[in-house]
């Protein structure tokens, strides 16, 4: 599997800044995502990864610094670009409306219509079939289509996001703390989805503060701090211990990049 | 591994749950609370008004009336909550925009069909800027359309007193006279057959009097024929397309239906126009049957919708609601204002029986909905 590190990323993000004012909240990170990758981004809070992801998403446009997407320089000009290219976003909190079921979340902003009488109508019958194999697939049982989001936990949720982003062709899929709020067996289901999504040759950025979890599914770690990247690793190259140490703050960074061999 | 063991008995589980969902899907819906009510109000009546003439052929155009009328601003109320905002404006708009009816189509003498067109569309750019300030800059809906709930009322009020010294400008029956927009407010459908009905002694007619022979019910006003049409618009309109997907979700959580790419503020400011245009519907009904636009027209209509949207299951919030639900809610509101007077109750007492519907299908809807959203 060591062959597709040779791949060519899928996005590239060279150098980033973001400056919001007076205040600076990106000072040159450059992070590389592979498809069919897990790329951890870690930091702790106010290290700039949510400014980070949200260049990514095309939210924000960056100050200084070049996004490739699939070899070529990209411009976002707003969310729905990115969504179009490609990119996907799954927020912790900010991913379904609970009082709608989960077939209209599914499609929310891509309703399917069909034509009837020359007026399109919301294609339920599709929409609901689509939502009921795909929450299959990830391993939800759900009651009905008609299901309110609200009566699923916080794992079953995110699945619904993922599996959502994942029909509407993301090819990039970010992933902001996805397992923050969760309980352990939940946290677990949202990993195993993670890793299922990977494998499907999907570019996974995972964010989280929380280094098991990182190392449970990570292929490469980036961490994060005041804005810049503190250090970069990939699997197997790193201790628990290491990533933790550096998240904190990289009190031990220069022994670490010893141990990194010269990779950051 | 899970899922080979799973296949066989998923289909039975389903089948099970889709059996016990049967009648738990008939029954728990958005709209249960109004359906209650409804069967409620109607028993209710029907056994305390039953020989009061409640439910012959005028008495059932009387309480219909003014349920249609509660119906055509519910449905606009209803699609707005639902879209996450309200429009205390709604009243006021309604006597603006039968003013404005008035004073093009008498005091300016233009043809009553350019009155009314120009009228909508004055109304509905108001409704569009309500939106528009409440996008722009955050503030609460509540806070902004209290703000047009009082420049409309005072302009409705200025307006005929400056140009004509009155509050009430009549003479627009006159002026609308043959006139195909003006019939299309204010006239009447099915005359024919109300006609039929009374020769075949079906609804009683007319014994005496100029109007002798005809029947005491000529037809169905248009002002029912409105409700009807835009109570199916807007059902259809939530239910069945991506536009009410959208409503739903701007009205549910904007951030996370901006995420997803709905066009949270488009949504709103359309539905801040339509709701608007019901007022202007509901304007142009009124001034049409009376021949007259009063500056007091329309007073507290804001909160009458309101509280019909409430009753028929929506959400205060947003995000949750029908239209089906409204319409059920104003026909409650209606049947029991005019249900009062048939069963001789004292009048004042219908503010009473309306507190206690209100907190009774608010308790019940709140947990029908707790039921099916798992909220807490």
């Amino acid at each position: 599997m060591n062959t597709r590190t040779t791949h060519a990323p899928i996005i590239e993000m060279k150098n980033i800044e973001k400056h919001f004012g007076s205040v600076i909240a990106l000072a040159g990170v450059s992070v590389e995502v592979y498809p069919g990758e897990c790329h951890c981004l870690l930091g702790d809070n106010g290290a700039g990864k949510s400014t980070f992801i949200k260049t990514m998403s095309g939210v924000h446009k960056p100050t200084h610094g070049e996004i490739v997407f699939e070899g070529k320089p990209m411009h976002f000009d707003d969310p729905r670009d990115a969504i179009a290219a490609g990119i996907a976003t799954v927020h912790q909190h900010l991913a379904m409306i609970p009082l709608m079921s989960v077939s209209r979340n599914f499609f929310m902003g891509n309703e399917p219509v069909k034509k009837r009488f020359g007026i399109s109508f919301f294609d339920h019958e599709y929409a609901d079939s689509v939502t009921m194999e795909e929450m299959r697939k990830m391993g939800i049982n759900l009651r009905g289509p008609d299901q309110a989001v609200g009566t699923l936990s916080g794992g079953e949720r995110q699945t619904v996001a993922i599996a959502r982003a994942v029909h509407f062709g993301a090819k990039v899929l970010i992933l902001d703390e996805p397992t923050s709020a969760l309980g352990v067996r939940q946290t677990a289901n949202v990993l195993a989805t993670i890793d299922k999504v990977r494998k499907q040759g999907i570019a996974v950025v995972f964010i989280t503060h929380n280094v098991r979890h990182a190392l449970a599914v990570g292929d490469r770690f980036t961490v994060l701090n005041r804005g810049k990247t503190l250090g970069a690793a990939q699997r197997g190259q790193i201790t628990p211990e290491e990533l933790q140490d550096m998240m904190a703050g990289g009190q031990e960074l220069v022994a670490l990049e010893g141990s990194l061999g010269g990779t950051v | 591994m899970s899922q080979t063991a799973q296949s066989p008995s998923t289909s039975d589980d389903t089948d099970e749950r889709v059996k016990d969902l049967g009648w738990r899907r008939a029954l728990i819906r958005p709209e249960l609370g109004g359906i209650v009510g409804t069967i409620a109000v109607f028993l209710f009546f029907g056994l305390t008004a039953y020989d009061s003439g409640m439910f012959n052929a005028q008495g059932i155009l009387n309480w219909s009336t003014v349920s249609a009328q509660f119906m055509i601003i519910a449905v606009g109320a209803c699609l707005l909550m639902i879209a996450g905002e309200f429009d205390l404006s709604v009243g006021s708009m309604i006597g603006f925009a039968g003013m404005l009816i008035a004073i093009f189509s008498v005091t300016l003498g233009w043809p009553v069909w350019m009155a009314i067109l120009v009228t909508f569309v004055l109304a509905v750019l108001i409704g569009a800027l309500n939106g528009f300030i409440v996008i722009r800059t955050g503030l609460p809906s509540f806070i902004v359309t209290l703000a047009f709930l009082f420049i409309l009322r005072g302009f409705t009020i200025y307006l005929p007193q400056t140009i004509e010294r009155k509050t009430i400008i009549g003479g627009i029956r006159e002026a609308a006279e043959g006139d195909w927009l003006g019939a299309v407010f204010g006239g009447k459908i099915l005359k024919g057959m109300f006609q039929w009905m009374g020769e075949a002694g079906l609804i009683t007619t007319f014994e005496r009097g100029t109007r002798a022979g005809q029947p005491v019910v000529d037809g169905i006003p248009m002002l029912i024929v409105w409700a009807i049409v835009l109570v199916i618009f807007g059902h259809v309109l939530l239910t069945k397309t991506r536009f009410g997907n959208w409503i739903f979700a701007a009205g549910g959580d904007a951030e996370a239906a901006r995420n997803s790419g709905v066009p949270v503020n488009r949504v709103k400011i359309y539905m801040f126009m339509f709701t608007a245009f019901c007022a202007t519907v509901f304007a142009a009904c009124q001034v049409m049957e009376f021949g007259s636009a009063g500056a007091d027209r329309g007073l507290l209509k804001e909160f009458e919708a309101i509280i019909a949207v409430v009753i028929g299951g929506a959400l205060l919030t947003g995000g949750y609601g029908s239209v089906l639900g409204a319409a059920l809610g104003a026909l409650i509101f209606g049947v029991v204002q005019q249900g009062l007077f048939f069963a001789g109750v004292e009048s004042s007492l219908f503010r009473v029986f309306l507190g206690i519907i209100l907190l009774g299908a608010v308790i019940l809807n709140t947990y029908i909905r707790r039921m099916i959203t798992g909220e807490r």
